[in-house]
């Protein structure tokens, strides 16, 4: 696939990173030749030096061929002209802009074909603050991702001694846990998948488990894993740039919220969008004085969300020492995310990554409704729609354990209903069923069928078992 | 010269009065009552006077700096209520200057106290025009000169300013300042329209019906009746008063802005009009549970009938009375006054602080008992989703200091020429706020006419210091002002 990228910032250079090995052809459009030169001498895409809205600087880019553009420049205005010019002048099927203002929306009038011709909105801030909202309605959950619309959740949680399925087999799950059917689709135990799940599988403390389930029983899963906590109550945001304005928008009317900023005229700004029981704090997060007037040992939990990776990492640490009970700091360099999370740090989030399962979806072939990176890349959930019938397709009507899936990868759950027998979308008229997979369920076509991938280069296999093939005679 | 660029508006002003007089003549033409020729002679006098004035400063019109405009408003509404007051004098017999004045500057502020007795006995064209006077001033005379009149130019708005009440004057709705006021007019007309209609389908005559619309809709409360409301003896009409004093106790504008947005999204999301609505619901099942319970009424619809209507009448600062509530324990009327000094709305007809000013105070409060917990919390005072400046806080703290004072300072004046206490505090409180009838000598029951001439021009000046929002009158009082 040919794919353009506009902006070689942060956004721009994890999208190019994660796209880059899976023999996609990229080019990256920058202003910056510095930057360029950096990001090409440690990747292997083409560097174009130049405003990308300018028709000459695309062609010479390569739009005219070009399947996917994926404008990420710091302004929304660079990203929605490049767009318009793309789609109007270059004819590229698919654009992608990322916005930060959170007026314009998807599929909006303003972003149709005669408006600035945007096929998907990207909005790195409101998926960093939808994930982080999950982790405060979950607090026992490392990450929880919604599929097929919100139906099925993939919930990764650590087990913890004393949960009821914990050094359990995971035959045993049905017997211990009746009522919420689960599927484990994956454990680590010290951040090595294990290659064999079956019966027989234990699970021991300190694993991390991943767990499909219907969106409804995620207590009851959560609870089986470890002790249920307490719910939260206080929380207490580090940053109060766009993801903390935005979050605490979405959770101040549930939970007792303090946001701590350093700069006074934002902070002024704060106030004002904020109720007025949302306490807006002027002062460093990393300065204990300030985090111990207020109260951090009670705070249920503690939110990084400064633009800078050591203020978060600080101040998280700090807060734990301090007393609070669940810190979690959104970190953008990889390396350090990899280095803190699941220490004294309990969550770390990094936000150039949870967008990037957005585009993943565009890049799959198959019919891919969602894809969910997971564990910083090396991992992959997806969504795939089921089409064709037993004749063109390796899925329809067949046994999961008849589809020849790639060793570790594991289909975790079916949702049926969602398509009409033609297979347009339901629609209001969908009466959605989810199905826990095992090993004997039957897929039917237009079900939409959530597998779980370990290592990211069987994704390929896994795509291909989804394509409709004309030739594929059984 | 700036006074007399001044005085060449204020020349063009009292010609306007003079056209706006017709409606009252027209009336005692029409029916030959008794102050057929007093309305004549009122009339042409006012004209001629107007004409001159603005005939003889025609070199030096120019066009107004921003202080010139405080000198206009303030020589405006000196100078119209004693033209207003010309026709009274004429009129009816007996009636001192001092007196006249008083009645014409309680009309001219929509305050409704009066000092005349024997109302019904007073020929109708005297009575038509004590209650159109509360009408135009209602809304103020200098918004209807603005929204009508090219004459005052780019200083319009100033002027707009210092009449129009409410501590964020620069909010504007639409682009020109004439369009504001010729939408402020025309919200105006129209609710006046609308109370007139619903008055006569109540069972008021004409004449009636279009006398009490002019004073409810100004939030003003002349009637042409001694007894006030309680002259209909009419559950029906006191509770379409009730409708139309509280649409007109908030801002006209929010009509407008309710009309573009075609819903009532921003009359709910206002807080003002919600604290408006809160404060005087809060209000009627107080004072009704608390008459109940004290027995002042036996049976609990006649309490609750009486309360809704004085409450409204009195928190909206009209000052409608169907009964003598000053006859009811302390508590009830004297809660009521208090409502009167804050409960309507900045940019509505009625007087007294506005509760904007009430809620951005107690905003402060709050904002600074909070900085006391939390030292390093920011949280300005906001108003919807925009904080309120420092500058805008500050002039609202003035404003109540001033206000505080002036209340202690009349009533102190009062007091030292012999007013009894309850008479002379309710008295500064009723005119400053432009409420009306006060309690004790100046209750529902009793008039301003039994004063002496110093207690009544001290009230005078109360009634127009309220009106204007203390600033825009005090403000020609100080060295600064007059300074070149």
């Amino acid at each position: 696939m040919k794919i353009l990228i506009l902006g070689a910032g942060r956004v721009g250079e994890s999208v190019a990173e994660s796209l880059v090995s899976e023999k996609n052809d990229i080019t990256v459009v920058d202003n910056d030749p510095a930057r360029l030169r950096a990001l090409q001498d440690r990747l292997d895409l083409r560097g174009v030096v130049g405003n990308g809205i300018q028709p000459s600087v695309l062609k010479e880019a390569g739009a005219e061929d070009t399947d996917l553009l994926i404008a990420c420049a710091p302004l929304d205005e660079t990203n929605l002209v490049a767009c318009k010019v793309a789609k109007q002048r270059f004819n590229v099927p698919t654009a992608i802009a990322r916005v930060r203002s959170p007026e314009f929306v998807d599929g909006a009038e303003l972003m149709q074909r005669d408006g600035f011709a945007v096929d998907h909105l990207l909005c790195p801030e409101q998926t960093v603050t939808a994930y982080i909202r999950k982790l405060i309605e979950h607090p026992e959950a490392l990450q929880v991702l919604e599929f097929a619309h919100g139906l099925v959740s993939l919930i990764a949680v650590r087990a913890v001694a004393g949960g009821p399925l914990v050094q359990h087999a995971l035959a045993e799950i049905p017997a211990l846990v009746p009522g919420a059917d689960m599927r484990i689709v994956a454990i680590y135990r010290q951040d090595t998948v294990l290659p064999v799940l079956d019966g027989a599988t234990r699970i021991e403390p300190g694993d991390e488990v991943f767990v499909l389930a219907a969106t409804e029983h995620i207590g009851t899963v959560l609870g089986a894993l470890r002790h249920r906590a307490e719910p939260v109550k206080r929380v207490m945001i580090a940053g109060g740039g766009k993801v903390g304005l935005r979050l605490a928008r979405q959770i101040e009317a549930q939970y007792q919220l303090k946001l701590i900023e350093p700069h006074a005229a934002r902070c002024e700004y704060l106030s004002t969008q904020l109720a007025a029981g949302t306490l807006v704090l002027n002062g460093d997060a990393t300065d204990e004085d300030l985090l111990g007037d207020e109260n951090v040992q009670d705070m249920d939990l503690f939110i990084g969300l400064t633009g800078d990776d050591e203020d978060n990492i600080m101040s998280c640490l700090l807060a734990k020492r301090l007393g609070a009970r669940r810190v979690l700091a959104v970190i953008n360099r990889r390396a350090y995310a990899d280095l803190v999370q699941g220490t004294t740090i309990d969550i770390a989030i990094s936000p150039s990554h949870t967008v990037i399962g957005e585009l993943l979806a565009y890049v799959r072939r198959g019919d891919v409704e969602a894809v969910h990176s997971l564990r910083r890349g090396a991992a992959e959930a997806l969504e795939a729609i089921v089409r064709g019938d037993r004749k063109t397709c390796k899925f329809a009507g067949r046994r999961i354990d008849e589809v020849p899936l790639p060793k570790g990868a594991q289909v975790g759950a079916i949702v049926r209903g969602l398509h009409r027998a033609d297979g347009s979308e339901a629609g209001d008229e969908a009466k959605p069923q989810v199905i826990i997979a095992h090993h004997d369920t039957v897929v039917m076509p237009n079900d939409h069928v959530i597998i779980f991938v370990p290592r990211k280069r069987m994704v390929r296999e896994v795509e291909k078992l989804f394509q409709v093939s004309a030739t594929f005679m059984f | 010269m700036g006074a007399l660029a001044v005085l060449a508006l204020v020349g063009r002003m009292v010609v306007l009065f003079a056209l706006l007089l017709l409606v009252p003549l027209a009336f005692a033409v029409a029916r030959h009552d008794a102050g057929e020729r007093a309305f004549i002679t009122a009339t042409i006098v006012t004209a001629v006077a107007g004409l001159l004035m603005s005939a003889a400063t025609r070199r030096f019109r120019r066009e107004l700096q921003p202080r010139d405009g405080f000198v206009l408003v303030g020589m405006t509404w000196l100078v119209l209520p004693a033209f207003g007051a010309l026709p009274l004098v004429l009129a009816v017999p007996g009636l001192s200057v001092t007196n006249a004045y008083f009645e014409a500057m309680s009309a001219f502020t929509a305050t409704g106290a009066t000092a005349l007795s024997g109302l019904d006995g007073l020929p109708l064209s005297v009575n038509v025009w004590r209650c159109f006077m509360q009408w135009v001033g209602g809304l103020g005379i200098i918004v209807l000169a603005v929204a009508i009149l090219p004459l005052l130019g780019v200083g319009g708005s100033q002027l707009f300013k210092a009449e129009f009440s409410g501590p964020l004057k620069d909010q504007k709705l639409t682009p020109r300042i004439a369009d504001t006021a010729r939408v402020l007019w025309g919200t105006y007309f129209g609710l006046s329209l609308a109370c007139f209609l619903a008055y006569r389908a109540g069972g008021m005559g004409w004449t009636d019906a279009f006398l009490h619309m002019c004073s409810t809709v100004s939030l003003g409360g002349f009637s042409r009746y001694d007894a006030s409301f309680g002259h209909f003896q009419s559950p029906l009409l006191e509770m379409i008063a009730v409708v139309f004093m509280m649409l007109a106790g908030i801002s006209l504008l929010s009509y407008f802005a309710v009309w573009r947005a075609r819903s009532a999204g921003p009359l709910l999301r206002n807080p003002e009009v919600m604290a408006f609505y809160a404060a005087i619901g809060g209000a009627i099942v107080l004072i009704a549970g608390y008459l109940l319970w004290h027995g002042a009424y036996s049976e609990p619809m006649q309490a609750v009938r009486h309360t809704v209507f004085h409450v409204v009448s009195v928190a909206t600062t009209t000052g409608y009375a169907s009964t003598d509530y000053a006859a009811w324990p302390l508590f009830a009327p004297l809660l009521m006054i208090l409502l009167g000094c804050f409960a309507t709305c900045a940019g509505s007809t009625g007087g007294g602080i506005k509760m904007i000013r009430m809620l951005l105070l107690l905003k402060q409060a709050r904002r600074e008992l909070v900085r006391i917990v939390h030292p390093n919390v920011v949280n300005p005072v906001t108003l919807g989703t925009t904080a309120v400046s420092d500058r805008v806080m500050q002039a609202v703290i003035a404003y109540m200091m001033i206000y505080g004072a002036s209340l202690v300072g009349l009533t102190m004046l009062l007091l030292f020429s012999g007013l009894d206490v309850v008479t002379a505090f309710t008295a500064v409180i009723a005119c400053v706020n432009n409420i009306g009838p006060g309690l004790g000598d100046v209750g529902p029951a009793v008039n301003y006419g039994g004063l002496t001439d110093f207690q009544t021009w001290v009230c005078t000046f109360a009634m127009l210091l309220g009106r204007l929002e203390l600033l825009s009158v005090l403000v020609l009082f100080t060295p600064q002002f007059w300074r070149r």
